[in-house]
């Protein structure tokens, strides 16, 4: 079996036996690290050495002896070491909601959004510290601080390695569904020479996004977040050019789509949509898939997009949706009414490069050349992304230029 | 082996005195592209550590602590500043003369029809810490 195989079959592991070694050792923080060193030590062997007959029993053997050794080397644990020891084998088959169990753990809403994602990515997804580390960017002692403050403020704030209380259920799979989706948006929007490590970060959102779905398939908002994430998905290929260049949804060459991305999410939101409720995912979801249907730009539904775009404002209040819902109002009723909408959030969203971008397009669609130019150079000044910055820069270059730009002009990402 | 930044400020180059948003959009993909291809040499020779660009200055703030645990918080450093710095490289290389060759690059970037833009590029050697 190659490195990478290695890697991903230890990595559906990970969660398992780390649920079992939290379960037996009552301790969530030298469990982690006891499976994390175990993971370790299977990448480096089983290449080589090729998969033991049980590859689950050798990664928990392994771990456990991690934890005995390190209960050891602490002489205040001691009791414990027994504990572990004694534990009966019963308790090792893994529980279909361990995986889940671990997500709540890890995505509790008392931790700060980036010790959340670092501690799913590390104890749900079996990534090593190193590899986090390298997708967000930050040195690898950084990460791993993260890591272990997250792990201190579980332990500190005594959350126990159980399903939630049905009354804190709701809010507690809020946070997981928001870690998910900020790991993958953290993949989706990456730029340049980077584009590798943080394609992968999507790529584990989605797996872990398939987990949850997995372990709650009647739950509107997690097939909701999963389609989401895999309409999304579907329009990478098309998404930038050669150079790395943003290409807008209304730009993108559609036959790159992928297709079967296109149809799993689909029917996965077809069917969330027909449940009792709504969600903002869901909404989202519908929204990236009345895109993702239209086969040309000219042929989107609109007044759909409007429609799902009023209901999600509703729903959130956020400013940024009122953004988009002012986009396709553009796209509906034309942009004067679209420019009116924008108007209003001056004092929402002040100096924000987004909302400089979708006045520039908007302008630019009502033909006022010199004012998108300044409101797309504006916006350029105040984004932080550099494919985005790139983009702008360009799309006011080529205004300037004399050169029209796209038929229609906007992508409501 | 010694590690240098290579700091670039907004100063417009001698070989050119017009600000990149207003170049013709080939000569912004040209010069965007050179970046690339520069970072992946000095990534593929092993010497490069880090490549950033900083946002604007339109959205800068500045802090300065008020002595009783709160802060001044201003708005700027504004854009007319020539001074402010607008990306930085840091290369990890065998010498100052590699440093000074990768800046000499650096500053003949491609601006308008081609022409290298001659912007000055900062050299300064990054100290070395103690072991911690």
């Amino acid at each position: 079996m190659s490195r990478p195989e290695v890697e991903d079959l230890v990595r559906t592991l990970a969660p398992q036996v780390l649920a079992v070694l939290v379960r037996r050792s009552g301790d969530f923080g030298a469990a982690e690290d006891a499976t994390q060193e175990a993971l370790l030590a299977a990448v480096q062997h089983w290449p080589a050495e090729g998969i033991p007959e049980n590859p689950r029993g050798w990664l928990l053997q392994t771990a456990s002896r991690r934890i005995i050794d390190s209960f050891r080397s602490d002489q205040a644990r001691r009791r414990r070491e027994d504990t572990v020891a004694a534990e009966p084998r019963a308790a090792d088959v893994p529980d279909r909601d361990d995986t889940l169990t671990l997500l709540f753990l890890c995505a509790h809403p008392s931790l700060t959004s980036a010790s959340a994602i670092a501690l799913t990515l590390r104890a749900v997804g079996g990534l090593t510290t190193a590899e986090i580390a390298s997708a967000f960017l930050v040195p690898e002692t950084t990460m791993a601080q993260r890591i272990s403050r997250a792990k201190a403020k579980i332990k500190k704030s005594g959350l126990a390695f159980r399903m939630p209380e049905a009354d804190e259920r709701q809010a507690s799979l809020r946070s997981v569904l928001h870690v998910l989706y900020l790991v993958f948006n953290e993949g989706y929007t990456s730029s340049g020479g980077r584009r590798l490590h943080r394609t992968e970060l999507s790529a584990e959102a989605i797996r872990l996004a398939r987990l949850l779905h997995a372990a709650l398939p009647d739950d509107g908002e997690a097939a909701g977040l999963l389609a989401l994430m895999l309409l999304t998905d579907a329009r990478r290929p098309a998404r930038t050019g050669p150079d790395g260049d943003l290409i807008p949804l209304a730009d993108q060459d559609r036959s790159q789509w992928d297709r079967s991305l296109i149809r799993e999410g689909v029917a996965l939101i077809t069917a969330a949509l027909t449940r009792d409720g709504i969600g903002e995912y869901r909404l989202q979801a519908a929204i990236a898939a009345t895109h993702d249907i239209a086969l040309r730009a000219e042929d989107t539904d609109w007044p759909r997009v409007l429609t799902l775009y009023t209901r999600l404002e509703a729903l959130t209040g956020n400013p940024v949706v009122t953004l988009n819902r002012a986009i396709a109002t553009a796209m509906v009723h034309g942009p004067d009414a679209g420019l009116a909408m924008l108007a209003e959030l001056d004092d929402r969203l002040p100096g924000h490069h987004r909302l400089a971008a979708a006045r520039a397009h908007l302008l630019e669609m009502a033909g006022e050349r010199e004012e998108a130019i300044r409101h797309y150079t504006a916006a350029a000044a105040r984004t932080g992304n550099t494919a985005e910055q790139r983009y702008l820069t360009l799309r006011a270059a080529r205004l300037r230029a004399g050169h029209s730009t796209s038929r229609s002009p906007i992508g409501t990402e | 082996m010694p590690k240098y930044m290579l700091l670039q400020t907004y100063a417009q180059g001698e070989g050119c005195d017009i600000p990149l948003p207003e170049w013709a959009p080939a000569d912004i993909r040209a010069h965007i592209q050179f970046q690339h291809v520069l970072n992946a040499e000095l990534t593929e020779a092993g010497e490069l550590v880090e490549a950033e660009g900083l946002a604007g200055p339109e959205a800068a703030k500045t802090v300065v602590a008020d002595g009783k645990g709160g802060a001044v918080v201003t708005d700027g450093p504004f854009p007319e500043g020539k001074e402010l710095l607008a990306g930085y490289r840091v290369v990890d290389v065998e010498s100052e003369a590699r440093a000074l060759e990768i800046a000499t690059r650096v500053s003949a970037a491609p601006g308008p029809e081609g022409a290298p833009l001659r912007v000055p590029i900062e050299v300064r050697q990054v100290m070395s810490a103690p072991e911690v």
